[in-house]
C-alpha cells in the first residue's frame, strides 16, 4: 500500500554557502583590516602559502643498479668544512646543518643562548643577527658566525675578531630587497643600547649597506673585512633567492668563501606580509640555480653553498645536499624546536588573536612561549638549558634521517648525494630542480622523452 | 717607522700595524706611496699616529679604534667607515660614504665630502671643512655632522638622534629632518667640536638640523613623508 505523506511539510532546503575563490575569508579579512588600519600587515615567521618544495621530490634508494649501505652498521660521514677558499682558519662542522642568523632583539637572550648551546653540543655553528653579538651568545657558542648587515646596528671590530666566520648579509629569503621593521614594543633598554637608538622606537633595518653600492664595491668590502681580521675568518655572502645565478656568480667574483642562499620560505622577525608571500623564489628552485652557477665557475665544493629557507626534516636536508648544497641552515624550524607555536599558554595566544599552530606574532614581542620577546615574564617561560636540549634533539633527528636516506642511496658521506638520486613528483618540481619527473627521463626544459 | 707601499703589500702593512704591542715604541708610522690602494690601516686598535702620504682608495682607516690616522691627500669611498674611536683626518677631499656607520671618535675632512657622508652614523663626530653631497647623514642615529660649506639634497633623511650643523646652503632636507633652534649650549658644543677638529669657523654662523621624530613609529598618515 502506497504511503501517503502529503500531510507532511516540505523539507526546507538550506542554501549551500559558496566561498569565493578570489575572495575567500582570509582575503576578505585582510581587506577589512587594511581598510581599518591603512597600513600593510607586518608579521614574523615565514611564507604561509604552499610553494613547490622538497616534498615534491623523492629520493631513489638503491636496489640492483646501486648498492645501499647497512643502515645501522656502516658509517655515513657528515662532516663539512666551510671556508676552504681563502680563509686561514676554515671552520669544520660535524654536521651539515647550521643555525641561521636571528638577532638579539628579535629573539630574547634565553633563545639566543639556547641556540648557541645546542649548536655547540652538536658541533655546528650558530649565527648572530641585526643586533650584534651578545656575551651570552659568544660564551654559549663554540662556532659563531657574525653577521655584517646593512643596518650595521651591532658591527664592532672586536666582535668581528671574536667570531669564527663572517657573513655579509645582502638579502634575506623572506624579504629580498627589503629592510626589516622591529617594532618599538620590542625595544628594551638593552636592545636599544646595542643599536644606538632610543628605547621604544621602531627600528628600521636598512635594505642596503651604507658604504657600498654594487658588486665591485663588495669585492673591496670583503678585502677590508679580511684585512681587519687578518684573513683568518671565512667570509660568507648571504643573498635572498631571486636572481640566484647572477648573485652567486658575483658573490664568488667578490671573493666569498661561502655563499648562503635563502629561499622565499625563509623566516623573519618582522616584515611586510606582502613581501614574505610574494617576493623571491622557492628554496627548491634556488638550490639548483646556485649549484649550477658554482659548477659553471668551477667553484662547486670549493666555494661552499649553504641553503636555507623552510628546511624542516632530514629529507629536506638530503634533497638540498643532493641538489648541490654543502650545508643547510635552519631558522624557523629551530625556533619551533624551542617551542614556537607549541600548545601551551593558549590563553596568551588567544589574546594575540591566534592559536598554537597559527601564530606569527614574533613582531609584537608578546611571544607566548618566551622565544621572540624581551619581556622578562614571558622570557622566563623558556629555560635555555631545556631549550638547548630540545634543539639538539631535533637537529640530531634531522642528522639521523639524513644519514639513513644517504645510506639507502649507497653513500658513505652525505655530500656524496647527487641529483641522480632524485626524481620529481610534479612537473613544476622537475623543472625547478632539473631532475626527471618520476617514471620518466623527462626533465622539463632540459631533455625530451 | 716608515712603510713604503711600493715595497710592502697591503697585507704586510696591516699585519705589521696589527702586530704592534701596546708597549711599542713605534708610536708614529708613516706610509708612503699609497697610490689609491684600498683598505689601508684598517682595524687599528692602539693609540698610535699613522700618516698616509698621498691619496688612498676605499675604506682607509676603517673600523679604527684609538689610532690617529692622517691622510695627506684625498680619500676614496668609505674612509673611516665604522670608526669606533680615535681620530681620522683627511687633508684633501673624501669620496662617498665618509665615516659611514661610525660609532665613535672624530673624523675631520678638511676639503669636501661626496654623497652619503655620515650615512647611518651611530655616534661618530664628523667635521667637514667644505661641502657634503646628497643624502648625507641618511638614517643617522647618533653623533654630530658639521658642514662648514653647503649640503646637498635630502640632508638627514630618516634622521634619528644625530645633530647636524650646516654653515652654508642646504639644497633640501630629507624626510623627517627639520631645522631646530640653535641654543647657547648647542653653540658651545659646536665650538668645542670645531676646536677639536682644528677647523676655524664661527659657531654662530651655523644652523642646526635634527629629527622631527614623526617617523619614529610607522603610521599610515606619515606614509607620504617617505
Amino acid at each position: 500500500m502506497p504511503i501517503d505523506d502529503s500531510s507532511k511539510p516540505e523539507p526546507v532546503l538550506k542554501p549551500v554557502l559558496r566561498e569565493s575563490a578570489s575572495f575567500p575569508r582570509q582575503v576578505l579579512a585582510e581587506i577589512h583590516r587594511a581598510a581599518a588600519e591603512g597600513v600593510y600587515a607586518i608579521r614574523g615567521f615565514g611564507a604561509k602559502r604552499r610553494v613547490p618544495n622538497f616534498d615534491d621530490l623523492v629520493l631513489l634508494g638503491a636496489s640492483v643498479s646501486r648498492y645501499p649501505l647497512e643502515g645501522y652498521r656502516e658509517r655515513c660521514a657528515t662532516e663539512v668544512v666551510i671556508g676552504t677558499r681563502f680563509a686561514k682558519k676554515p671552520i669544520t662542522l660535524k654536521i651539515p646543518i647550521t643555525i641561521a642568523g636571528m638577532s638579539f632583539g628579535a629573539l630574547g637572550s634565553h633563545a639566543k643562548e639556547a641556540l648557541g648551546r645546542a649548536a655547540t653540543q652538536l658541533g655546528t655553528s650558530t649565527t648572530t643577527g641585526d643586533g650584534g653579538m651578545t656575551e651570552e651568545e659568544r660564551l654559549a657558542s663554540k662556532t659563531l658566525v657574525y653577521q655584517v648587515l646593512p643596518s650595521r646596528y651591532g658591527l664592532n671590530p672586536d666582535d668581528l675578531r671574536r667570531a669564527d666566520a663572517i657573513e655579509v648579509v645582502v638579502g634575506q629569503g623572506a624579504k629580498p630587497g627589503g629592510g626589516g621593521m622591529l617594532l618599538g614594543q620590542k625595544i628594551t633598554e638593552r636592545v636599544a643600547g646595542m643599536r644606538d637608538l632610543p628605547v621604544g622606537i621602531d627600528q628600521r633595518s636598512a635594505s642596503r649597506h651604507p658604504d657600498w653600492t654594487g658588486p665591485d664595491d663588495l669585492t673591496i668590502k670583503i678585502q677590508e673585512l679580511r684585512e681587519v681580521t687578518d684573513w683568518e675568518k671565512p667570509i660568507y655572502v648571504k643573498v635572498g633567492a631571486t636572481r640566484v645565478a647572477y648573485d652567486v656568480a658575483l658573490a664568488v667574483k667578490a671573493g666569498a668563501d661561502a655563499v648562503v642562499v635563502d629561499g622565499m620560505q625563509g623566516g623573519t622577525a618582522a616584515t611586510q606580509d606582502v613581501f614574505i608571500e610574494h617576493v623571491g623564489i622557492p628554496t627548491l628552485a634556488a638550490v639548483r640555480l646556485a649549484a649550477d652557477a658554482l659548477v659553471e665557475l668551477d667553484q662547486h665544493r670549493k666555494v661552499q653553498l649553504i641553503v636555507s629557507g623552510g628546511i624542516r626534516s632530514g629529507a629536506d636536508v638530503a634533497k638540498a645536499l643532493a641538489l648541490g648544497a654543502d650545508a643547510v641552515s635552519i631558522g624557523v624550524a629551530a625556533l619551533v624546536a624551542l617551542g614556537c607555536n607549541r600548545e601551551a599558554y593558549v590563553e596568551d595566544y588567544q589574546k594575540l588573536g591566534t592559536m598554537p599552530g597559527f601564530c606569527h606574532h614574533c613582531h609584537t614581542g608578546r611571544c607566548p612561549v618566551g622565544i621572540t620577546t624581551q619581556l622578562p615574564e614571558l622570557e622566563a617561560r623558556l629555560d635555555p638549558e631545556l631549550g638547548a636540549r630540545h634543539v639538539r634533539n631535533y637537529i640530531s633527528t634531522l642528522v639521523l634521517e639524513l644519514q639513513t636516506l644517504a645510506r639507502a642511496c649507497g653513500k658513505s658521506h652525505v655530500l656524496n648525494l647527487e641529483p641522480e638520486d632524485l626524481a620529481a613528483l610534479t612537473i613544476e618540481a622537475a623543472a625547478m630542480a632539473r631532475v626527471p619527473l618520476a617514471g620518466t627521463n623527462w626533465i622539463p626544459g632540459v631533455s625530451g622523452g | 717607522m716608515q712603510i713604503d707601499l711600493d715595497q710592502v703589500s697591503i697585507r704586510e702593512l696591516n699585519q705589521r700595524l696589527h702586530g704592534l704591542s701596546p708597549e711599542t715604541n713605534w708610536r708614529e708610522v708613516r706610509i708612503v706611496n699609497p697610490k689609491g690602494r684600498h683598505a689601508l690601516a684598517v682595524g687599528l686598535t692602539l693609540p698610535i699616529e699613522v700618516t698616509v702620504e698621498g691619496h688612498v682608495g676605499y675604506y682607509c682607516a676603517g673600523m679604527n679604534k684609538e689610532a690617529a690616522v692622517t691622510i695627506a691627500g684625498h680619500a676614496g669611498p668609505g674612509v673611516a667607515e665604522n670608526i669606533m674611536s680615535g681620530v681620522v683626518r683627511v687633508e684633501g677631499n673624501a669620496s662617498q660614504y665618509a665615516a659611514a656607520s661610525g660609532r665613535g671618535g672624530l673624523v675631520v675632512i678638511e676639503g669636501d665630502a661626496s654623497a652619503r657622508c655620515g650615512i647611518s652614523m651611530k655616534g661618530v663626530d664628523i667635521v667637514v671643512g667644505g661641502s657634503v653631497g646628497h643624502l648625507s647623514a641618511f638614517m643617522a642615529q647618533r653623533g654630530h655632522l658639521v658642514v662648514c660649506g653647503d649640503a646637498g639634497a635630502d640632508l638627514g633623511d630618516s634622521l634619528y638622534e644625530a645633530r647636524l650643523y650646516v654653515q652654508g646652503r642646504v639644497e633640501s632636507l630629507g624626510a623627517d629632518c627639520i631645522e631646530k633652534e640653535q641654543t647657547a649650549a648647542h653653540q658651545e658644543g659646536l665650538a668645542a667640536l670645531l676646536e677639536r677638529a682644528r677647523i676655524k669657523a664661527d659657531p654662530r654662523a651655523f644652523r642646526r638640523y635634527g629629527s622631527a621624530r614623526r617617523l619614529y613609529h610607522f603610521h599610515t598618515d606619515h606614509a607620504h613623508a617617505y
